[in-house]
């Protein structure tokens, strides 16, 4: 890296250019999401100055103490916007010794504005649609997304347009209207919501789709998890983190964060195995990994972590790249494994994870019974989002409540009831 | 009767700046060969040196995947759509 004490800021920061990641193609920072030689993806470039643990340390308790590693004006804290990130790295101790494992970290999205990772992302989209000039913020979402870009649109004071698969819960479609712009549910998959998002974006030159046609800038927002989790646990990166892949986009970010930050010298351990986690009903990147495969066959979705079910991931090929030369893996688990662990999540740290959550903790318990995740290395793992957006998927583990009347009497004989099968489920385990 | 075309953006120099053109029913294959032999160069953007779909580009007839259907095997029958799409999006 050359230090130089000449480079000035502009309104993309110290991003320089688009690069495409296939081909290398270079080009200005435009709208520009696919390269115009190869349809390869364009990624944000940088010239990136000097930096210190104190500037960052100096910056907002929110992204933007990140801003001068992400493409954005230098004064960007000061628009209107959500003000996403910082939330809590939180030491599960509990579940790390139900697991058998040493150190182990959830970092805990259901902490940003609309409750998702998805506030970041949006958040660096929104100022990359301000910049070049868009009128109105859309996208095709799975549920998180959408809550996250109705959102940062009141905010902001544009227009939002989302399109969501018309089967997502309900919970996520009223926490997107409730913001006041247009919702619009398409029949069919996410990925035919994607695609009618593609086609629009090519006729509506004023709309901004944060995970289309600002593509780059937007997926640059999912660094900021990783430059938090490596500041939250002291400047030193985890040896291993466990992230739920939907486009693969997180994964890919989390890593490109990590090695920013070891190249600019700010933390501790230059290395980190990245673990992608899938749902069995739309596992197409896990599938690709235990084949040997570098491409990712499309599939159709079919499982309840309904944030998860892009059937034909963007970043799939690169999700497969980062965990192999990483030394991770990429794995998949039942929907029934999944419920199962957001039970684990929930009664040992007080954590109530969403589907996708549910799907990191079930794949980090299977590589550990497996051998592939290493019990005392420092591990982390991604809880995407809230558990109240996906209330339906965790019914099978609640158990029917009995009412009572409001009596000693009527307590003792609840007590009584359930008192001994319980004793008794116990001493079974035991 | 034809197939219509969607063009997106990023390849519409090759069509004259048209966002939909027509071409011969067929397979898939020979669809984009015939898009090639009017756009000369067009077909080399959406397959690769192998004449494989390019990694980044997705391709539907009539509203469907072809990854899903038949590849470039899948028919293209008269009146039927076809639409080229940049695979970079989503998530």
């Amino acid at each position: 890296m050359t230090l130089s004490s000449t480079r000035t800021p502009t309104r993309f920061g110290y991003a320089t250019a688009l690069s495409c990641r296939e081909c290398g193609h270079i080009s200005d920072l435009g709208s520009h999401h696919a390269c115009a030689e190869c349809f390869g993806p364009m990624e944000v470039s940088y010239d990136l100055p000097p930096l210190t643990r104190a500037d960052i340390e100096a910056g907002p308790l929110n992204i933007w103490r990140y801003r001068d590693l992400l493409p954005v004006r230098p004064d960007i804290a000061d628009t209107p916007n959500t003000e996403p990130g910082w939330t809590r790295l939180i030491r599960a101790d509990q579940l790390a010794r139900e697991l058998g494992m040493r150190e182990l970290w959830i970092k805990d999205e259901r902490g940003n504005p609309t409750h998702s990772f998805k506030d970041r992302v949006v958040a660096v989209a929104l100022a990359a649609a301000t910049e070049l000039g868009y009128k109105v913020l859309a996208c095709p979402s799975t549920g998180n997304l959408a809550n996250a870009v109705a959102a940062a649109a009141a905010r902001a004071g544009i227009r939002s347009v989302v399109l969501v698969p018309a089967d997502i819960e309900p919970q996520k479609i009223v926490g997107t209207a409730v913001y006041g712009g247009s919702l619009i549910a398409v029949e069919g998959s996410y990925d035919d919501a994607n695609r009618l998002a593609s086609e629009l974006a090519d006729e509506r030159e004023d709309w901004a789709f944060v995970n289309v046609n600002v593509r780059p800038y937007y997926a640059e927002g999912s660094k900021t998890i990783g430059f938090e989790v490596a500041e939250q646990l002291g400047w030193r990166l985890p040896e291993q983190i466990v992230v739920p892949v939907a486009s693969g986009a997180q994964l890919v970010k989390i890593d490109k964060a990590f090695r920013e930050l070891a190249g600019l010298g700010l933390v501790a351990g230059t290395s980190c195995r990245v673990y992608g986690a899938q749902a069995a009903g739309c596992a197409p990147v896990a599938a690709a990994f235990l084949a040997g495969h570098d491409v990712v066959k499309p599939v159709r979705p079919a499982t309840i972590a309904k944030s998860l079910a892009i059937g034909n991931p963007a970043d799939g090929p690169y999700v497969l790249d980062v965990t192999r030369r990483t030394g991770g893996a990429v794995a998949e688990v039942t929907d029934d494994e999944l419920v199962t662990a957001i039970g684990l999540l929930a009664s040992t740290e007080g954590i109530f994870a969403e589907t996708a959550g549910g799907v990191s903790l079930a794949v980090l318990r299977k590589l550990l019974a497996a051998g592939q995740l290493d019990p005392a290395a420092v591990t982390v793992i991604i809880n995407s989002g809230d558990g109240l957006k996906t209330l339906d998927a965790v019914a099978p583990l609640i158990a029917p409540v009995t009412a009572i009347k409001a009596s000693l009497a009527a307590f003792a004989a609840l007590e009584h009831a359930t008192a001994e099968p319980e004793s008794a489920r116990k001493a079974g385990q035991a | 009767m034809s197939v219509s075309v969607r063009i997106p953006t990023i390849l519409r120099a090759y069509t004259g700046g048209s966002a939909q053109v027509t071409a011969e029913p067929g397979t898939l294959r020979e669809v984009i060969a015939w898009l090639d032999a009017h756009y000369p160069g067009l077909g080399g953007r959406i397959l690769d040196d192998q004449g494989q779909i390019r990694r980044f580009v997705n391709v539907y007839v009539d509203d469907e995947d072809v990854r899903l259907a038949g590849g470039l095997d899948t028919p293209v029958p008269s009146g039927g759509q076809v639409s080229v799409i940049p695979a970079v999006a989503g998530g």
